[in-house]
């Protein structure tokens, strides 16, 4: 049980990154990431409502089962998460001005950072139960981060070389997740010993 | 009313291209255009969304509360995306096997809340039909595209058909560092180019 979830953590946050193999989020990803602050802000805003959203559209994945009205599933999920970010946002106002000052910016974006919506899909899509739906946002939103933080890093670092004119902006941006997706592709090469 | 429709097809593919000027819904476009065919379908949906989308929007924009739009925009896109989703599902189970969780994900695609927003909620119901049907055909073209470039590339072949004079395989242009790397490239291009304009 426990190394099962152990090889979802690693499977999703490295061999299968949302950004590097899945093309889920690369809105935020190259909006986001000028500097490695608002980077680790937008990825921890991410962690946050990522595993929240798994969790209620588990239930909700099981009411539509119960109603016999699965394919509502698209329009019920986009629904819930977009009033999920709004509900989020407004109590973190309020009992936490200090997390909702440096997560507040990013919650709106996050609505339509189609990750959110993909994974909750892809965990249904996989039968996943709670548990394991849970280590699997957790374990894909931790991978995002990872992702955002090392390419914010890449870019503060690009301020200061010269770039070519027509390169600027986001080219450079794309290339440079380009070459960086080569390297997580490296980790596709491991066994897990378990 | 006259609408030019050539006007607003040269809008749709040229000054307001929406991946290669707006650059907006980079998912789908990476994730969709790893051959002609993919990313065509792809931009099928994308065009039957987009205008039915737009269409309803327009006819409701009157009656929809300011404060709720977004919402009720989300709504509708995602009637007809469910719409679209069981058809392929059920018409051409190779591309929704192609597609997967990229036809659902067509709700949160940043161009069609976009046309929502800036266009359809503003002007009436025909125009609105046509913004939706350029927007859709400039969408689909860069798609298809940047999806033969990379079936090029990768196999010597553009919808399945050979066209390379040499057999080769390079699988790196179908896997995702090749399709930040080439979009990157055409992006480079069409700035080159437009630096080169002004």
């Amino acid at each position: 049980m426990l190394s099962s979830l152990l090889s979802i953590f690693i499977v999703s946050a490295l061999f299968n990154n949302v950004i590097m193999a899945q093309f889920l989020g690369t809105c935020p990803f190259l909006g986001v990431s000028k500097s490695i602050e608002t980077a680790s802000g937008m990825g921890l805003a991410v962690i946050f409502v990522m595993v929240l959203a798994n969790i209620i559209t588990y239930f909700v994945q099981l009411l539509l089962i119960w109603a016999k009205v699965e394919y509502l599933q698209t329009l019920a999920f986009i629904l819930v998460i977009a009033g999920l970010v709004q509900m989020v946002e407004i109590m973190l106002k309020k009992l936490s001005p200090g997390l909702y000052k440096s997560l507040g910016i990013y919650l709106p974006l996050i609505t339509t950072n189609c990750a959110v919506l993909g994974i909750a899909l892809l965990a249904i899509k996989k039968n996943y139960g709670l548990l394991e739906s849970v280590v699997y946002s957790f374990a894909t939103a931790f991978g995002f981060l990872v992702a955002i933080v090392l390419f914010a890093g890449i870019r503060e670092q690009m301020k200061y070389s010269t770039i070519p004119r027509s390169m600027e902006g986001f080219p450079i941006a794309l290339i440079t997740t380009g070459i960086m997706a080569l390297a997580f592709m490296g980790f596709a090469g491991f066994k897990l010993p378990f | 009313m006259s609408i030019n429709f050539k006007n607003e097809l040269y809008r749709g593919i040229v000054t307001e291209n929406p991946i290669f000027r707006i650059v907006l819904g980079m998912c789908p476009t990476l994730a969709t255009s790893t051959s002609a065919m993919n990313a065509l379908g792809m931009g099928v949906s994308v065009i039957a969304v987009l205008t039915c989308s737009n269409m309803v929007i327009s006819m409701l924009r009157n009656v929809i509360p300011d404060k709720v739009r977004i919402p009720a925009f989300i709504v509708v896109i995602a009637t007809f995306v469910t719409v679209v989703d069981l058809l392929i599902a059920a018409f051409i189970p190779p591309l929704y096997e192609a597609l997967g969780i990229f036809i659902p994900l067509i709700v949160v695609n940043c161009i069609i809340l976009g046309r929502a927003e800036a266009y359809a909620a503003k002007n009436p119901v025909l125009p609105s039909i046509v913004d939706g049907i350029v927007m859709g055909i400039g969408f689909t073209l860069s798609l298809t595209m940047l999806g033969a470039m990379r079936e090029f590339l990768s196999a010597g072949m553009i919808f399945g058909y050979a066209i390379a004079p040499f057999k080769h395989q390079f699988i790196l242009m179908i896997l995702a560092p090749g399709a930040f790397i080439t979009l990157g490239l055409v992006l480079a291009g069409i700035n080159f180019i437009q630096n080169k304009e002004s």
